[in-house]
C-alpha cells in the first residue's frame, strides 16, 4: 500500500509497503536511523520511543508496535530529528547531559522523546512520561533531575512541536478507511480481515509470535471513531479512543477511573491503545472492562448496517470467545451518565510493579449506600475468571444489608463462591482470592476516611 | 593533579542524541547474514530426531548448523569447557541453543528457527534446589566448607540460638542492549569480531578456539555497551563463536543478536539462593558464632558458579566481627539456564544472609536492629581478621554508620515509625539501616591485571586506549581523566577508542568493580612512561634539570620557559622520542587459598551503608519506598558526577531484586518471566520519593588511583536495607519473625504480614 508523512520535518511517500512492516524496523534497517533502539520489541521498555504529531496531539509512541499504516497523514520525529536545524540541543537533551541522566546510554534517546513529548504537550509529570520507559542504569534520579530542570524554563520557539503532517491523503487506500461506513462495508465483504487499531496487542503477534496476520484493516485514519461524546444520560466512547482519551474523558466524572488507568500500561501505550481493542481482544486481565461493567456500560456492535447494543458483561462469554460474529466489530461504548450523581466507583488495580505492569487482579468497585443500607452494588474483577467478570455472590451479599464492617465480611466470604482463580506468574490463586475479599475492605474503610493507600503516604 | 572533577560521561552528548553507535548500529557490509538459535523445547533429555526440513526451507535462509555439523567441538565455557555451542546428543536445559539457523535477515532467522522440530526422549529434570540435593547433583563433588573457631562450642554457649532461612530469588540482568555480536571474515584465516561484550580476550580465546586458529588471527573490538552488569562476562561466547564459525562457512560477514525473549530463555542470571542459619548471641545481642549453609542454584553448567559462590561464603561476614563461623557451601547442577555473574557477584547473596541473621537476633530479642549492627560491628580501633583470616584495614562503618543515622534522623524517624503503625491498622511502616564491606579485588589472583596502550601525537592529542569496557559506568571518563592528569591537560585533549584486543592484549573482564583501580593505574602507567621520555628530553635539549620541569594547565614549563603541551610534543616528536607507550597493572598485596578459604584475597574494602522507609498495606501487600538516605565510600572520588550515578543506580537494581523482579519457572523448567511484560524492573515511579546521596570522601588508606574506591558493585548491596524495612513493617514487637523471603513481592509480603499475625 501507499502511505505518506514526515519524518523528522521531511516528506516521506513510501510505496507498496507490507503494511505489517514496524516503525522500528524501518527506521533502523530502511532508512539507517539507528538512534531510535529496539529494546524489547513488544512495548515494555520505551528504548525505542518516537513522537508523533497530528492534529489531535503530539505524543510518544514505541516505534516497535507501531505499523507504517499508521503514521500516514502524521508527522513521526525521532531522536535524530530533535535538535534544533542549527544543531542547538533541545532543552531535555541539554539537562541530560548536565545532570548526568545517562549512563550506558541505550535507553536514553527514548527517555528523551518521553520527556520532549511531554514539554511538548505541557505534560510535565515525570512518573507519567516515563513510565514506559525502563533505565537499568540509573535509578532514574538523575533522569527526573534532568527533567525538571528541563521544564523549569519555557520551551524555545525552535523546538515547538512539528507541524501536523501533510493530512488527509489524495490516494485513498482500502487497509486505511477514513469512515465507519467504510470499515463496515470493508469488513462485511472480507470478514477475515483483522482490525488494529492501536497495535499495542496484536502487534505482538507480529514481532513476538512470528505470525502472518493476513488481511489487516487500519482504524487510525477514522476519526469519527475515535470521539468521546457526553450527552445528559451517558457518554459514548469510540472504540478507536485511545485509552489516554479515556483516562481524561474519565477524570471528571469518574476520578478513581482515571486514576486507575494512570496505571494501565505505560504513556506511550495508553496513546496507542484503544478502548475497543481492550475490549474485543476478550482478555481476562484487560484494565478497562471491570470498571466499565461496575457502571453498567453496554457495547455498540455493528455489522454492515446493522447494529445492536448489549451489556458490556454479556460480551465476554468464556475464556478466548467473545459475543461478536465474523465481520463485526465495536462501535462504541456506552456509559450510563448522571449529571450531579454522586460517583461512587473506585477501582484497586493489583500488579507486582505499580507502572506498566498487568493486573494480577482488579477490582471495580460502585456500591451506592442510602440511609445506611446499601441500596446497589456492581462489583467487576479482572484477573479472577477466564473473563472480566462479576461478583454476583458478593453484591447479593451486600445489597439490602446495613453498610457495616460485618456485611462487608459476608461480602468478602462470598466471593469465593464468585471465582475460583488460576495461579500465573503474576499471583497465586490464594493470593488473587485473599486480595480480591480484601479489596471490598479496603472500599469500606476507604469509605470510612481511613488512610488504605500506600501511594498516598508521605515520607 | 587537578581536582576531580564532576563531568559528564565521556559519550553523553551520543547518548542524548542517538549518535552513540552500539554494536547493532554499525553499518553492516552488503550481504551480511543473520543468525537465530532454535531451541531445547525440554529441559533435560536425549535428541533423538532433529528435522530441520521446514528451517532449511523457509525463506531466506542459507544453512542451518547442527552439533554434527561443526568442524570441531565449539565450546562456550569461560571456566569447564561444558558449555558446547549447541547441544550434543543431550539437552540439559529448556532453551538451550540445539540448532544455528543463518539467514538473510534476522527476523527471516527467527521465522525459520520456530519451525524446526526437535524430538526428545525427556529425562527426570533436576530443577529446584531441593531437586537437585535429593539427587545428589553437585558440582565440585560436594559442598565446600569453611571454618573459623569451634561453632558448635559458641553456639552451645549462647544465650540465645536463633535458627531460620531464607529463599533469595535470582534476577535477570535485564541490560537495555541485547547479546549481540558482529563476524567479518578477514584475510589469512583471520576473523574480526564486534561483541557486545564485558570480557573481549574471552571472545577472542573461545572464537580462535572454535575457527582452530591461534589468538592471534582473531580482532575483538567493543567500543561501548549498552549495560552488561555481570550479563555479558560470558553470556556473549555463544553469539561470537556462531557468528565467527557462520562467517567462515559461508565467506560472509554473520550477525547475531537475541530477540528479547531468547536472550532471557537463553542466557544465564544471579544464582538464587537457600540460606539456612543457625546463629548464637549473648543477651546483647552480640554474635558469638554463626553456622551458615548455603544453596546456590547453579544451573546446567560451571560457568562462573564456583567463583560467585566463594564470593558469597566470602561476603557472609559483611561488616560484622564473628568469632566462630562455619559455612557450608553447596553449588547445585540443575536443568536450568546457567546462573552466571551479575553485579555483586555472590556477595550480595552472602550480605543478605548475615543481615537477615542480625535482623532476626534483634526482633527474638527485641532490640533495634540498628542497635545490633552496631554492637557487632568489626571494631574501629584494633585490626580484627574476617572469617578467612584477612585483617580488616581503614574500617570507617562506624563513623559511617554514625553519621548517617544523624544526618538521616533515623532515631527520630524510627519513633514516629511506631506511632504511626500504633495508629494506623491498614497502612504500615518500616525502616531499616543497613551497611555493606566489600572486598576489592578478583578472588582468581592472577586476574588482577591490566594494561593500557597511549599514543600522543605531534599535535599533542593523545589517544587512549586500555583494556577495560564501557558499559555505561563512565569508566572510559575517568581513566582519561587520569590520563589528563598525568599531563595536565584538559580532558578533551585524550581521545577515548574502542577497546580493541589488538591494541592491549590478555585483558581480564570489566568485572568485580576493578575496572578503573585497574586500567586507571595501567593508563597512567602508560602516561607516566611517556612523561618521564619527554622530561629527559626536554631536560635535555633546554639544559634544564628534570626536577625543573613542570606540565601545568596545558602547558610545559621548562625552566623559565613555558610552552603548549603541543608544541612540547611536536619538539620531543622532532627530537625522535618515541611518544606511544604501553603501561601495565598489577594489584599487590594479594594472596588466597580458595580451598583452605584463607589468606588476603582483596586488596582492600569499599563501605557504604543506607537508610530506607517504606510503607506497606497490609490488605495486598503492597508497599513503596519513601525515602532513602545513603553514605557512600568512594575514597577520593575520581568523578563524584559519575560515582554518585553507580550508587542511586546500584541501590535501585538492589531494591528491584528484592522486591518486585520475580523470575518464575514452571514445573517443566520453562522460564515464564521471559520479557519485560512479565518480569519487572524498576520503574521510574518505584524510585523513593526522597533520595539523598551523599560520598564519603576520605581517601583510601592503599594506594589506588588517585586513593579512590571501587563503585561499580558495592552500592547494589544498600538495596537490602528496602528489603529489612518491609520486614520491620510487617513485624509485630513479641510475634513471630515474618521470615520475608526474597523477592518480596506483594503476594509474599502478604504471606508474611499473616505469619507475622499468627
Amino acid at each position: 500500500m501507499d502511505i505518506a508523512f514526515l519524518l523528522n520535518g521531511e516528506p516521506v511517500r513510501l510505496r507498496g509497503v507490507d503494511p505489517l512492516t514496524t516503525t522500528l524496523d524501518w527506521l533502523r534497517e530502511a532508512r539507517g536511523l539507528t538512534g531510535t533502539k529496539e529494546g524489547c520489541n513488544e512495548g515494555d521498555c520505551g528504548a525505542c520511543t518516537v513522537m508523533l504529531t497530528d492534529g489531535a496531539s503530539t505524543r510518544a509512541l514505541n516505534a516497535c508496535l507501531l505499523f507504517l499504516p499508521q503514521l500516514d497523514g502524521k508527522a513521526l520525529t525521532t531522536i535524530e530529528g530533535l535538535a534544533a536545524p542549527d544543531g542547538t540541543l533541545h532543552p531535555v537533551q541539554q539537562a541530560m547531559i548536565e545532570h548526568h541522566g545517562a549512563q550506558c546510554g541505550f535507553c536514553t534517546p527514548g527517555i528523551v522523546m518521553s520527556l520532549a513529548a511531554g514539554q511538548a504537550s505541557g505534560e510535565h509529570d515525570v512518573n507519567r512520561l516515563l513510565s514506559g520507559n525502563l533505565c537499568r542504569c540509573t535509578g532514574y534520579a538523575p533522569i527526573a533531575r534532568a527533567a525538571e530542570a528541563a521544564f523549569a524554563r519555557p520551551l524555545p520557539e525552535a523546538f515547538s512541536p512539528p507541524p501536523a503532517g501533510p493530512g488527509p491523503r489524495a490516494f485513498v487506500e482500502p487497509e486505511l478507511p477514513d469512515s465507519i461506513d467504510a470499515l463496515a462495508a470493508r469488513l462485511v465483504e472480507r470478514p477475515e480481515t483483522r482490525i488494529v487499531a492501536g497495535a499495542t496487542d496484536l502487534g505482538l503477534r507480529h514481532t513476538k509470535a512470528l505470525e502472518d496476520l493476513g488481511p489487516v484493516v487500519f482504524v487510525s485514519q477514522i476519526e469519527e471513531m475515535a470521539r468521546i461524546e457526553t450527552s445528559p444520560y451517558m457518554i459514548r466512547i469510540g472504540a478507536a479512543a485511545s485509552i489516554e482519551a479515556l483516562r481524561k474523558a474519565m477524570r471528571q466524572p469518574h476520578p478513581h477511573f482515571a486514576a486507575m488507568l494512570d496505571r494501565f500500561a505505560s504513556a506511550q501505550v495508553r496513546a496507542a491503545a484503544t478502548v475497543g481493542g481492550n475490549i474485543a481482544n476478550g482478555s481476562p486481565i484487560g484494565d478497562t472492562p471491570p470498571p466499565l461493567i461496575a457502571l453498567g456500560a453496554s457495547l455498540l456492535l455493528r455489522r454492515g448496517e446493522v447494529s445492536r447494543e448489549i451489556p458490556l458483561e454479556d460480551f465476554f462469554i468464556e475464556y478466548g470467545r467473545q459475543d461478536r460474529a465474523p465481520g463485526e466489530f465495536i462501535e462504541a461504548i456506552v456509559l450510563p451518565h448522571e449529571a450531579g450523581a454522586e460517583d461512587r466507583l473506585r477501582v484497586y488495580k493489583i500488579s507486582k510493579r505499580f507502572d506498566q505492569d498487568i493486573s494480577s487482579v482488579l477490582g471495580a468497585f460502585n456500591i451506592v449506600v442510602n440511609e445506611g443500607k446499601v441500596q446497589s452494588a456492581r462489583i467487576a474483577f479482572g484477573g479472577m475468571a477466564g473473563v472480566p467478570k462479576r461478583a454476583l455472590a458478593a453484591e447479593r451479599a451486600l445489597v439490602g444489608a446495613p453498610w457495616s464492617r460485618e456485611t462487608v465480611e459476608a461480602g468478602m466470604a462470598a466471593m469465593a463462591e464468585d471465582f475460583t482463580p488460576l495461579s500465573d506468574h503474576r499471583a497465586s490463586a490464594a493470593y488473587r482470592l485473599l486480595t480480591a475479599a480484601n479489596l471490598l475492605l479496603r472500599y469500606w474503610l476507604e469509605d470510612q476516611g481511613e488512610p488504605v493507600s500506600v501511594r498516598e503516604v508521605q515520607p | 593533579m587537578s581536582p576531580p572533577a564532576a563531568l559528564p560521561h565521556d559519550s553523553a552528548l551520543g547518548h542524548v542524541t542517538g549518535a552513540a553507535r552500539y554494536l547493532d548500529d554499525i553499518p553492516t557490509p552488503a550481504g551480511t547474514l543473520h543468525l537465530a538459535f532454535g531451541l531445547s523445547p525440554e529441559a533435560r533429555g536425549v535428541i533423538t530426531g532433529l528435522d530441520l526440513s521446514a528451517v532449511r526451507a523457509a525463506p531466506g535462509v542459507v544453512a542451518v548448523l547442527t552439533a554434527d555439523d561443526l568442524e570441531r567441538p565449539a565450546d562456550c565455557s569461560p571456566s569447564a569447557h561444558d558449555e558446547p555451542l549447541l547441544a550434543e546428543g543431550e539437552v540439559h536445559y529448556h532453551g538451550q541453543p540445539v540448532f544455528l539457523v543463518i539467514a538473510t535477515s534476522h527476523r527471516a532467522a527467527r521465522v525459520a528457527a520456530r519451525r524446526g522440530r526437535v524430538e526428545i526422549d525427556p529425562r527426570p529434570a533436576i530443577l529446584t534446589i531441593d531437586d537437585a540435593l535429593a539427587a545428589g547433583s553437585h558440582f565440585e563433588g560436594g559442598p565446600l566448607v569453611w571454618t573459623r573457631g569451634d561453632v558448635e562450642a559458641a553456639l552451645g554457649q549462647a544465650a540465645h540460638v536463633i535458627e531460620g532461612e531464607i529463599e533469595i530469588g535470582g534476577q535477570e540482568h535485564f541490560y537495555l542492549e541485547g547479546q549481540a555480536a558482529l563476524a567479518l571474515p578477514a584475510e589469512a584465516g583471520g576473523m574480526v569480531v564486534h561483541s557486545s561484550t564485558q570480557h573481549p580476550t574471552e571472545i577472542q580465546h573461545k572464537v580462535a578456539e572454535a575457527l582452530g586458529v591461534p589468538m592471534h588471527a582473531v580482532r575483538v573490538e567493543a567500543r561501548r555497551l549498552g549495560g552488561g552488569f555481570g550479563g555479558k562476562e560470558s553470556q556473549g561466547n555463544a553469539l561470537a563463536v556462531a557468528c565467527a564459525i557462520a562467517a567462515r562457512r559461508t565467506g560472509r560477514p554473520c550477525k547475531m543478536r537475541y530477540d528479547r525473549d531468547d536472550d532471557m530463555v537463553i542466557t544465564g542470571k544471579r544464582h538464587d539462593f537457600r540460606i539456612r542459619y543457625r546463629a548464637g548471641v549473648n543477651s546483647g545481642g552480640r554474635l558469638l558464632g554463626v553456622d551458615f549453609t548455603h544453596y546456590v542454584r547453579a544451573g546446567w553448567s560451571a560457568d562462573l558458579t564456583a567463583p560467585v559462590a566463594d564470593r558469597a561464603m566470602l561476603h557472609a561476614d559483611n561488616a560484622y566481627f564473628i568469632p566462630a563461623m562455619r559455612i557450608e557451601s553447596h553449588r547445585l547442577r540443575t536443568n536450568t539456564a546457567s546462573a552466571t555473574a551479575f553485579r555483586g557477584f555472590g556477595g550480595p547473596q552472602g550480605v543478605l544472609g548475615i543481615e537477615r541473621v542480625l535482623d532476626h537476633v534483634a526482633h527474638a530479642l527485641g532490640l533495634d536492629p540498628l542497635t545490633v549492627r552496631r554492637k557487632n560491628l568489626y571494631a574501629k580501633t584494633k585490626v580484627q581478621k574476617t572469617h578467612y583470616g584477612q585483617p580488616v584495614q581503614g574500617f570507617v562503618l562506624p563513623d559511617i554508620m554514625r553519621l548517617l543515622a544523624e544526618s538521616a534522623d533515623y532515631e527520630a524517624r524510627r519513633a514516629r515509625v511506631r506511632d504511626w503503625n500504633d495508629r494506623n491498622p491498614v497502612i504500615r511502616r518500616g525502616i531499616a539501616l543497613t551497611p555493606v564491606k566489600f572486598g576489592i579485588s578478583f578472588t582468581l589472583t592472577h586476574l588482577n591485571q591490566a594494561g593500557a596502550l597511549v599514543h600522543v601525537y605531534q599535535d599533542g592529542s593523545i589517544h587512549l586506549n586500555h583494556g577495560g569496557i564501557e558499559m555505561g559506568q563512565g569508566l572510559h571518563q575517568k581513566v582519561a581523566q587520569v590520563l589528563a592528569g598525568v599531563f595536565d591537560v584538559a580532558p578533551e585533549a585524550v581521545r577515548i577508542t574502542a577497546t580493541d584486543t589488538d591494541k592491549v592484549p590478555n585483558t581480564s573482564a570489566t568485572a568485580a568493580s576493578s575496572g578503573s583501580d585497574l586500567n586507571g593505574m595501567a593508563a597512567r602507567a602508560a602516561g607516566e612512561e611517556i612523561r618521564a621520555r619527554m622530561v629527559r628530553f626536554l631536560s635535555e635539549s633546554h639544559g634544564v634539570k628534570p626536577r625543573d620541569i613542570r606540565f601545568e594547565a596545558g602547558n610545559v614549563k621548562v625552566g623559565g620557559l613555558s610552552m603548549s603541551f603541543a608544541d612540547a610534543a611536536r619538539a620531543c616528536y622532532e627530537g625522535r622520542v618515541s611518544l606511544s607507550a604501553t603501561g601495565f597493572y598489577k594489584t599487590p598485596d594479594i594472596s588466597w587459598d580458595r580451598q583452605a578459604g584463607q589468606g588476603h584475597p582483596f586488596y582492600y574494602f569499599a563501605h557504604g551503608a543506607a537508610v530506607t522507609e517504606v510503607a506497606v498495606d497490609t490488605l495486598t501487600g503492597e508497599y513503596r519506598l519513601l525515602r532513602t538516605d545513603i553514605l557512600h565510600d568512594v575514597g577520593e572520588s575520581l568523578n563524584p558526577a559519575l560515582d554518585r550515578g553507580q550508587i542511586e543506580g546500584g541501590y535501585i537494581q538492589g531494591v528491584g531484586w528484592l522486591t518486585t523482579e520475580e523470575l518464575v519457572w514452571d514445573g517443566k523448567g520453562r522460564l515464564l518471566t521471559h520479557a519485560p511484560s512479565t518480569y519487572k524492573i524498576p520503574a521510574v515511579s518505584d524510585r523513593p520519593d526522597v533520595f539523598n546521596v551523599a560520598l564519603w570522601g576520605q581517601p583510601n588508606t592503599v594506594p589506588t588511583v588517585g586513593r579512590s574506591k571501587a563503585v561499580g558493585e558495592p552500592p547494589l548491596m544498600l538495596g537490602i536495607s528496602a528489603f529489612l524495612a518491609i520486614s520491620d513493617a510487617i513485624a509485630r514487637p513479641g510475634g513471630p519473625y515474618p521470615a520475608l523471603d526474597a523477592p518480596a513481592t506483594a503476594e509474599r509480603v502478604l504471606l508474611a504480614i499473616r505469619r507475622a499475625r499468627t
